[in-house]
């Protein structure tokens, strides 16, 4: 029988707590007993898998998805899935969505005073390639008020959802923008204790994918858990 | 060269906009074999009050306990029809409804079976990483020797188990619960 080498767990701060006060919404749906710890078996190390059929290769390019260009700074979105050791995550199903360049959603919900843009939907998907590599292109999104607390506002961001290789590796977070003056006082990007973990959810401006005349790049690495050890046979 | 886990971050209110297009409540194709169940249940928050920007992502094996995916390296058969995944949003009132199949068995440590399960991902608007669980099935022999229900307290493993609906045949019904008394069980399991 084969032995199973599970994911590694967190190193202690890097993760954020489900009870964040600071963060309104997170006092009533907070689980308020403690997590039960179960070993990874075979249903953890395993997870959904998605091929080339599951995206357009259109889907990579928010600016594209309409008669017009949307408004706004467009920028290029790129970056790597990597996993803890280092090793790249390929073919792995990235899923993003945001904020129009006015700061707004295309959601009924979304009730900010600030224009929709009829050229954006705000949706992209993309696989990354064998070496981790992934690449979007989209415009920047605005900055948004939202009411959890007097003048709140979230810094731009870009949400991400990442499959990566199993069950136990799905991962969903948000991409900032260096040098945003909103970042210390929003509690969504401060409710990870390690100030080194906080910062690398903030992307790099990058002259390597910036195109003369046309975009600014950003640089946004995904790290995902990694496998403790290599399987071995019992 | 070892580098640390990416920081999880809440989905936030709007991840229908992303999110949708993937949307599988029906996970089962056709020549799919296997008992065909619905579950359907409630997310209730702290106050008890539905919560309406929830959505569930599940996992499981197909009939005959095998999961779609490369690691698996059972001698069972795989199914076109049947890929075990499926992300089921919750309505306004918290309510959210899912098709699939009963699974098999899986091996669990030292190559025992587990009784079948689902796994299970919660994802809302308040949630900064996501929770979570898994869904065993009622009237299955299996739970009273399986290791993860028996690594939780007793008076809180029914949280765990679907219940029987009286009024309808082939639907079980599951809630997920924040907090309280009957808070569901979730699990840690790193990220
Ligand atoms: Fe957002």
């Amino acid at each position: 029988m084969t032995h199973i080498a599970g994911y590694r767990r967190p190193y202690p701060g890097t993760q954020p707590n489900h009870l964040h006060p600071p963060y309104v919404s997170s006092i009533k749906r907070a689980p308020l007993r403690p997590l039960v710890r179960i070993p990874h078996t075979l249903t953890e190390i395993t997870g959904p898998q998605f091929g080339s059929e599951s995206v357009d290769p259109k889907d990579c390019d928010l600016t594209r998805q309409h008669a017009g260009e949307p408004l706004g700074e467009r920028i290029v979105v790129s970056g790597r899935v990597l996993d803890e050791n280092a090793r790249p995550v390929p073919q792995t199903l990235i899923e993003i969505w945001q904020a129009n360049a006015a700061g707004r959603y295309l959601h009924k919900v979304d009730q900010h005073d600030a224009p929709l843009d009829p050229n954006f939907t705000g949706c992209g998907h993309v696989l990354t390639d064998s070496e981790g590599r992934y690449r979007f292109v989209t415009i920047r999104p605005g900055e948004y008020p939202w009411r959890n607390h007097y003048n709140a506002w979230r810094p731009a961001h870009i949400h991400f959802s990442v499959f990566g290789p199993a069950f136990a590796a799905r991962l969903v977070t948000q991409m900032f923008f260096p040098g945003d003056p909103l970042l210390p006082y929003d509690p969504i990007f401060n409710c990870t204790a390690d100030e080194k973990a906080r910062n690398r959810l903030i992307s790099v401006f990058d002259w390597e994918t910036t195109i003369p005349e046309w975009a600014l790049g950003y640089r946004f690495d995904i790290i995902l858990s990694g496998r403790e050890a290599t399987p071995w046979e019992e | 060269m070892s580098v640390q886990a990416t920081t999880s971050q809440t989905v936030g209110p709007y991840f229908s906009i992303g999110l949708t297009r993937l949307k599988k409540v029906d996970l089962v194709g056709p020549g799919v074999s296997g008992e065909r169940i619905t579950i359907a249940g409630r997310v209730l928050d702290g106050d008890r009050k539905p919560v309406s920007d929830a959505m569930i992502e599940i996992w499981q094996a197909n009939s005959h306990g095998k999961y779609a995916h490369p690691e698996d390296d059972q001698k069972k058969p795989l199914e076109p029809g049947f890929q075990g995944f499926g992300r089921i949003p919750v309505d306004e009132r918290g309510k959210f409804s899912f098709t699939t199949i009963k699974p098999g068995a899986v091996p669990g440590p030292n190559g025992n079976p587990q009784a079948p399960h689902i796994a299970v991902s919660v994802f809302m608007r308040g949630l900064l990483r996501r929770l979570v669980t898994r869904i065993y099935f009622p009237d299955e022999p299996a739970n009273a020797g399986e290791f993860v229900l028996n690594l939780v307290e007793r008076e809180r493993r029914a949280t765990l188990i679907a219940k029987k609906n009286v009024n309808q045949i082939g639907t079980l019904e599951w809630n997920v619960i924040l907090q309280g008394p009957d808070e569901t069980v979730f699990f840690d399991i790193g990220l």
